[in-house]
């Protein structure tokens, strides 16, 4: 009787998924990756301030969604991988090399594993660059978008992203992107974080939700 | 939307992640509507599916309910015939009693009503717009499960997740004809470019004191996105 007055709360037994918007978007010089913060069991927000955005290198950043667990996970399995790959060598990875390493462990255990990484930074080869891994593929973009907010706002990238924007400009994207898409899935919200890399290192920012652009039916 | 389909509900119980994405596959379609100043925008896709099979590629998801209020239909095909077809009659006797034009709250209700009884059986999701006289243009929607409420722009169908957060973006208040014109056609594409459910042609409406003007924007007069 006791169990039914006072059920178990689901945040116990429900996975913990990061139900999450991201997206990286490439500028001339760079990419601007960007995330919200929402953390979710079941119903429950168990964190709302979580940072997805997860340094693999000084200029590459990945951005996780899907399985918090699982692409916890492969983010700190790739950052090891990639540690090794460099060696004693001064030169700085490629971002192509990190997006494979990336994309071997999601195809080799797509089974196994539900999380989708979008993997973004700034090479002395190629400049910026966005890949997409969804599932164990590889594929290099302009820009990506992912999890579960990312389909409310397929229409508005699409008509938006213009090529060559300035850095300042992605930026805005990104966060104009970003609070759409937290205003209309249930599964992201927060704050939004957003990392620009560019030749001379990282730069990470963090939008409080009253700095957040506001929209007409605000 | 779809003709005559078995579907599983169950995959709602079993993974919490997919249950949006599966409810909104069967209402195939993308509908929209918008008030302006004046009256009413309205669009949609032309698709309908049954599976994979486009059943018929140039439907026409606008129906006229009275002279100057249409509804979108969205979801099974059957479905949203027979309550559009019923409320048709029900709305044209209350016209008649009343001797005038009836008002486009009063066949929202009347949607409502048959939606919300018949809920569990049923598979609608409608946007009721038009044109009256005492309150001009005005659009409502009633979605699967039967409620309704009245709302400046609003989308339906599998197609509209995609477009959220463009309509969103772009709606102001107080935008001409025209705009709304533009607005519509460029969302409706931006869906049917996402979603497997909607394509073919995007039909408009706009319904104002004047009466019902119709348009069909083909394939290939569909505004084009930069994307790379």
């Amino acid at each position: 009787m006791s169990e039914e007055l006072f059920p178990e709360p689901e945040w116990l037994s429900e996975e913990v998924k990061t139900g999450t918007t991201i997206i990286a978007v490439t500028f001339d010089g760079g990419v601007v990756l960007g995330s919200d913060s929402r953390v979710s069991a079941g119903e429950s927000v168990v964190n709302r301030v979580m940072n997805k955005l997860s340094p693999l290198h000084d200029k590459i950043y990945c951005a996780l969604s899907g399985s918090a667990a699982d692409a916890q996970t492969i983010a700190e399995i790739v950052n090891y991988q990639l540690d090794v790959h460099i060696g004693h060598s001064e030169d700085d990875p490629l971002v192509c090399s990190a997006a494979t390493l990336v994309k071997n462990i999601s195809y080799k255990y797509k089974e196994e594993l539900s999380a989708h990484l979008i993997v973004a930074g700034w090479d002395r080869k190629k400049g910026g660059q966005v890949y997409a891994t969804l599932n164990g593929l590889l594929s290099r973009q302009p820009f990506a978008i992912g999890g579960s907010g990312s389909f409310y706002i397929n229409g508005f990238v699409d008509a938006e992203y213009r090529k060559n924007m300035t850095k300042r400009e992605s930026q805005e994207f990104v966060v104009n992107a970003l609070t759409l898409a937290m205003g209309r899935d249930g599964s992201s919200g927060g704050v939004a974080y957003v990392v620009t890399i560019d030749k001379d290192g990282a730069e990470e920012k963090c939008v409080l939700g009253n700095e957040l652009p506001k929209f007409f039916d605000e | 939307m779809f003709i005559s389909q078995n579907f599983e509900m169950d995959s709602f119980s079993q993974n919490p992640e997919f249950t949006i994405h599966s409810f909104f596959t069967f209402l195939d379609t993308t509908i929209m509507a918008v008030e302006f100043e004046g009256g009413v925008v309205i669009g949609a896709d032309s698709r309908t599916t049954t599976g994979a099979y486009i059943a018929n590629r140039v439907t026409d998801k606008l129906t006229p309910i009275h002279e100057r209020i249409f509804c979108c239909r969205s979801g099974s095909a059957a479905d949203t015939q027979a309550i559009a077809d019923a409320v048709t009659y029900q709305l044209g006797f209350h016209s008649i009693e009343l001797d005038e034009a009836p008002l486009v709250q009063t066949a929202a209700s009347l949607f409502r009503e048959m939606c919300y009884r018949y809920r569990e059986e049923l598979m609608a999701g409608i946007i009721v717009a038009g044109w009256d006289p005492r309150r001009g243009g005005q659009v409502y929607t009633v979605p699967v499960g039967g409620m309704m409420t009245r709302q400046p722009v609003s989308v339906g169908g599998s197609g509209s997740s995609y477009i959220y957060g463009y309509v969103d973006s772009n709606y102001r208040a107080g935008m001409s004809k025209e705009e709304c014109l533009k607005f519509t056609a460029e969302a409706l594409t931006l869906a049917m470019e996402r979603d497997g459910s909607s394509g073919g042609v995007v039909r408009l409406a706009v319904i104002s004191e004047q009466g019902v003007e119709r348009q069909v924007i083909l394939g290939n007069q569909l505004p084009k996105f930069s994307t790379v």
